[in-house]
């Protein structure tokens, strides 16, 4: 499909259009994606500059983008590429660096807590087949180490009947655990 | 028709109001839901952030589940579910390699035709045909319909016709004799699932779409997300501190504002179960004349 790829090295841009079929190179900087970014204001690099640094390839591109806090702030709205005249998918991209960071050891330290939330949540699914909100709130506690955050929330939300103490369950939770193990061991056993 | 129903995480928690209203309505309409048996989570945006196929694979389960059980409508009332199991019935029904992987994941067979509803294309559906009897209330205040991201982008799986200015909720809230307005943050961001990982950034986010609301002149949010309705209400004191204002405006999720135009009590609605208080809300219903 890709005979260019036979002539040229694979490069870390090559990569990633191989792995979602994205063409970066179709991106001609019009900034409609930033612009209409609701993060535009947190982020260290605005999504037309990643796309411009994906197209130009400079010494150490990999690494600025994939230890950048842009990639873990981007909620996926896709309003970026609902604007986009060239159909960029820009938020597969970025789950792309996402879990590319994540698999390099390179993701930011101010994305940390960002990490520790998604993380949580994950392993809530995996021991429960569903997300027990009560199990997320404290394992991500205790991963972020923000320990007061929320509590005066508790007796509230307690009170509208909104927390469950107990996890609700799928019948059979081996079942979910062996999907997440499946995905894991094919990918060389790191998750 | 059998309708099927994936009440997803939060309305088995924190948004139980959301699924007590939608029930109430139905059953005033005669209309039955079959919960897909032994669902499991969507995996949220966490799955897609971390993992993608493992993004695709619990919805793809779900998916397998209720094709086993016969269903042919889904109904999703939580935006975030409606985007993964949406984007993963996208995805597979277009990718023959990526399902056969899925389904090995899975061990589970699909074909992915069921058809996935969200909570307004279920009202107009199957709600709409006989609600009229049913209204015995108007609303009468003005409401911003609010409809997030994940109903109106990607294009791909988008459940309104006009992505930047979408008017389906808008239809039901006229249906309850409310006033919909035009307003500007209809389809903007509310920070999602940063909720609790950087509150700073959701109250900033969703302090933008109360603002815009109250400038118009709104009496009443709508939402139909349980994420949106977390952001918009019970993160109102953050927002108010962001704001430097005090918004009062209450967030109704769209079945209760239905429910309550069909005399359901605010109760029976779990109206009481919001942090901005609900009875001015309430207080602006009219009976209609018979």
């Amino acid at each position: 499909m890709h005979e260019s790829t036979h002539h040229h090295a694979e490069t870390f841009k090559s990569k990633v259009e191989e792995a979602i079929g994205v063409t970066v190179s179709h991106c001609y900087q019009c900034g409609k994606c930033t612009a209409g970014c609701p993060l535009n204001e947190e982020m260290d690099i605005m999504p037309n500059q990643l796309l411009r640094i994906l197209q130009a390839e400079m010494p150490g591109y990999e690494e600025k983008i994939l230890s950048s806090l842009s990639i873990w702030l981007c909620l996926a709205c896709d309003t970026c590429y609902s604007r986009c005249p060239q159909e960029v998918l820009l938020s597969k991209v970025m789950d792309y660096l996402r879990q590319e960071s994540l698999r390099q050891n390179k993701v930011n330290p101010k994305a940390k807590d960002i990490l520790s939330f998604h993380k949580a949540f994950l392993n809530s699914v995996k021991m429960n087949g569903k997300l027990h909100e009560v199990g997320l709130t404290i394992d991500y506690k205790l991963r972020s180490l923000n320990l007061m955050q929320d509590v005066m929330l508790a007796p509230s939300m307690a009170a509208k009947g909104k927390l469950a103490i107990f996890p609700h369950q799928v019948q059979n939770t081996k079942e979910i655990a062996k999907i997440f193990k499946k995905i894991t061991d094919s990918e060389g056993g790191k998750q | 028709m059998r309708i099927g129903y994936y009440p997803g995480c939060s309305l088995e928690g924190s948004s139980k109001e959301y699924n007590d209203s939608l029930f109430a309505v139905a059953e005033k309409c005669g209309v039955t839901l079959e919960v897909i048996k032994d669902w499991s989570c969507c995996g949220a945006s966490a799955a897609h952030n971390l993992n993608h196929d493992l993004a695709l694979a619990l919805p793809a389960r779900t998916l397998a589940l209720a094709e086993k059980q016969g269903l042919e409508d889904i109904v999703v009332p939580c935006a975030a579910c409606y985007s993964r199991i949406a984007g993963t019935k996208n995805e597979i029904s277009n990718n023959i390699a990526v399902k056969a992987k899925i389904e090995g994941y899975i061990d589970l067979k699909l074909t992915a035709d069921v058809k996935i509803l969200t909570v307004f294309e279920f009202l107009q559906k199957y709600i709409f045909p006989t609600v009229d009897q049913h209204i015995v209330n108007k609303l009468n205040q003005k409401a911003a319909c609010y409809y997030g991201c994940l109903y109106t982008r990607p294009k791909e799986i988008a459940a309104v016709e006009q992505i930047e200015n979408p008017m389906e909720m808008d239809e039901v809230m006229a249906k309850a004799g409310a006033t919909p307005i035009d307003w500007a943050f209809k389809t903007e961001c509310c920070g999602a699932g940063l909720s609790v990982s950087r509150t700073d950034i959701v109250a900033k986010l969703s302090g933008k779409i109360i603002e815009d609301a109250a400038d118009r002149g709104a009496e009443s949010i709508v939402v139909a997300c349980p994420m949106c309705h977390m952001n918009l209400d019970m993160r109102r004191p953050e927002i108010k501190k962001q704001l430097k204002k005090d918004i009062n405006i209450p967030v109704l999720f769209i079945t209760q504002a239905l429910g309550l135009s069909m005399g359901i009590p605010a109760d029976k609605l779990g109206l009481n179960k919001h942090y901005v208080p609900t009875d001015k809300v309430v207080n602006c219903i009219v009976k209609m004349e018979a």
